[in-house]
């Protein structure tokens, strides 16, 4: 799908639209070892990375890109010692102190049997608070049109993103590298610059 | 990251090398076609089913317990049976989708949204019977712990309310497990439909999904913490739904093997259901390459196994039932095999110990035909183990004189026969409206076996030869060379 022509009218489009920072060059890839391959060539050459698109994840892309892991799991841990504390406090308010009932005979704070309960609320709260972080975290709510979406990244193609706000961007440079290790289609979106700004 | 399945030595899991377009394409082509007169007919039995059940649970709640067979000392027979059975066929999707993904099983990811599709319409089909069987349904929410006038809290010791608990979270953690899992290929369909209905739905269900590395790092590490809460959560369902009968003092119910040998006829008779499912829907779909010979073989090793700790569990409770040297034991026991249920219990013997074993053979693992028929066997086999456990421990306790024989009415049969018509029902719509293979997850399998292969360095660098000067060329020659190799 490359096309001389396509780069340089799309370099050239992208140049001659007003507002001094221009879109952000955007280079489709057919693999995911194209993808990776440009993003490791730009990078080595001092140019950023935004962002990558795909439509499944790759591993190689979180150490390139300088990625920190994600904090969810503190979220679970704090979620699911709220299950706990929430489990045995109910537990023992209501068996202990307030209605203490006589089942065989046992003691009213019978901590063992309060344990499947508690493991199933830290499970429960633990679980469905991840779930709600990394909708939050990732800004994922219903909503009709994504912004911003790029064409075809959730079913074949890889689409890689250049920092174009970096300072000392060189967008010849970048489109050197990403014509050098063969990116299909680079081009400038039309998307406005607040949309992307969001993203990336 | 593991590069077992890029391995070029090994078979792949999935048969021909199709490219990401291509699956998209084959797994979402039943979703924008119109169903053809197979689907028609099953939906329809399925539904007749649903239907007649629903008629008979009506009946039964209008007119009373009484209208089913059970009753002194015989007080929990279908109703419970049929609800361990449908949590048990609930456990293999959650097995699927967590624990196999923590234990890095690649071959996972053809049937992981199917089985956990499955989990869901199971434990909604599990969560009716104790529903129906407390007679007054319409007080269920007293089983929750609320101030309420009564001035009484439920009590927590008992292992009726683990149950609650256990069940509702099961149920919530399956469903937003799956949904999670969902979201990525539902951005898919979104981007690929012509339909605007169709496009507005799977907008909203996508949550604007982009595809950005960054949401992807951040669903892994979600989907990895909520596989590590729901490989305990999974185990300890069954356990608990156990532990309704060993905290009793019922001899046949009161041992410690309980939840251990629960869990393992569970994923059992779980895995029997994932299986005939796959391979009834599989040809149908036009699934057959993403969902091979090799998932069934699999599967089928998985049932093998649990299988034979069922019947390790078996013979485990006969001989502790002689052993313990307790009278009561060793007749309940006793009344079990030779007794007026024996013809129950030896069905569950041969269909759960005896049928398995035909799993050592490669050439029933790998036949659909014979693994359907003992799958179906296998199913048949679980359902009576609970009815055994169930029915001929109680239907003769501790006074002769109140002994008496359970037989099923009219009502219960066609509540059970209702339970499967939901099933299948809620299966058949699933298979319709959402891809029942996961389109992203294969494609990670797909893409990764695709890196595996050498790639021609001289035919990527064609387009743009002229422009690279030859200093240029070569770090990236070196450096493609070993990332493909």
């Amino acid at each position: 799908m490359v096309a001389d022509d396509a780069f340089g009218t799309a370099a050239t489009s992208g140049s001659a639209e007003a507002g001094p920072p221009e879109g952000p060059l955007v280079a489709y890839f057919a693999d995911a070892q194209g993808v990776l391959t440009a993003a490791r060539e730009l990078i080595r050459n001092g140019i950023g990375v935004a962002e990558i698109y795909g439509p499944y994840p790759l591993h190689e892309a979180d150490h390139l890109l300088g990625r920190r892991r994600s904090r969810l799991p503190w979220v679970t841990l704090a979620a699911g010692a709220c299950g706990t504390a929430m489990a045995l406090g109910l537990q023992f308010y209501t068996n202990v102190l307030h209605w203490p009932m006589n089942v065989g005979g046992k003691p009213a704070n019978s901590l063992l049997a309060f344990i499947p309960i508690t493991f199933e609320l830290t499970v429960l709260l633990g679980g469905v608070a991840t779930a709600g972080a990394f909708l939050a975290a990732s800004r994922l709510i219903p909503r009709l049109r994504p912004p911003g979406l790029l064409d075809g990244v959730t079913d074949d193609r890889f689409a890689l993103v250049v920092d174009h706000l970096a300072p000392g961007f060189d967008e010849k440079e970048a489109q050197r590298i990403l014509d050098a290790v063969g990116g299909g289609e680079i081009r400038s979106p039309k998307t406005s610059e607040a949309t992307f700004e969001g993203k990336v | 990251m593991d590069t077992l399945h890029s391995n070029p030595l090994r078979p792949p899991l999935i048969d021909g090398a199709p490219d990401a377009a291509q699956v998209t394409a084959d797994i979402a082509r039943p979703l924008d076609s119109w169903p053809e007169r197979r689907w028609w007919i099953s939906f329809g039995v399925a539904l007749l089913a649903l239907l007649q059940g629903v008629g008979m649970v009506t009946y039964e709640i209008a007119t009373g317990i009484g209208t089913w067979g059970l009753n002194r000392p015989v007080g929990w027979a279908f109703d419970i049976t049929n609800f361990v059975f449908w949590i048990g066929i609930g456990h293999a999707g959650t097995l699927i989708s967590a624990i196999l993904l923590l234990f890095r099983q690649r071959w996972r990811t053809s049937i992981n949204r199917s089985a956990e599709a499955m989990t869901i319409f199971a434990v909604m089909c599990a969560g009716l019977f104790p529903l129906i069987h407390m007679g007054r349904p319409w007080f269920a929410y007293f089983a929750f712990p609320y101030p309420n006038a009564r001035g009484l809290w439920v009590n927590f010791r008992s292992p009726l309310i683990w149950d609650v608990v256990a069940i509702s979270t099961y149920f919530t953690i399956s469903l937003v497990f799956w949904y999670l899992g969902l979201i990525p290929d539902l951005a898919t369909l979104r981007d690929r439909t012509e339909s605007k209905i169709k496009r507005f739905l799977y907008a909203l269900g996508s949550f604007g999904w982009d595809g950005s590395q960054r949401t992807w790092s951040r669903y892994e590490t979600a989907s990895l913490v909520l596989a590590g809460l729901a490989t305990p959560l999974v185990l300890s369902v069954h356990s608990i739904v156990s532990m309704d009968f060993a905290t009793s003092v019922l001899p046949g119910w009161h041992t410690t093997i309980f939840p251990p040998y629960f869990v393992a006829g569970a994923i059992f008779s779980g895995f029997a259901m994932v299986a005939l499912l796959l391979i009834l829907t599989r040809g149908v779909m036009g699934l057959d390459r993403y969902i091979t010979l090799r998932h069934l073989d699999a599967m089928a090793k998985v049932m093998l196994l649990t299988g034979s700790m069922v019947g390790f569990c078996y013979a485990t409770e006969l001989f502790m039932a002689w052993y313990s040297g307790n009278p009561y034991e060793r007749y309940a026991f006793f009344n079990r095999a030779l007794g007026p249920y024996a013809w129950a219990y030896w069905t569950m013997v041969s269909c759960n110990v005896l049928v398995p074993q035909l799993y050592w053979l490669q050439r029933v693992r790998r036949s659909p035909f014979w693994l359907a028929v003992t799958c179906v066997l296998v199913n048949v086999g679980m359902w009576f183990e609970r009815f055994v456990i169930i029915v001929t421990s109680l239907h003769r306790d501790f006074l002769p004189s109140s002994w008496g024989m359970y037989k099923p009415t009219l009502i219960e049969v066609g509540t059970l026969i209702g339970s499967f018509g939901l099933f299948f029902t809620l299966f058949l719509v699933f298979i319709r409206v959402l891809p029942m293979v996961s389109i992203w997850e294969i494609k990670t399998l797909t893409g990764e076996r695709a890196r595996g292969r050498p790639v021609s360095i001289v035919e990527r660098l064609k387009p743009t030869e002229a422009e690279v000067p030859d200093a240029e060329r070569r770090p990236l020659v070196a450096m493609e060379a070993t990332h493909g190799g």
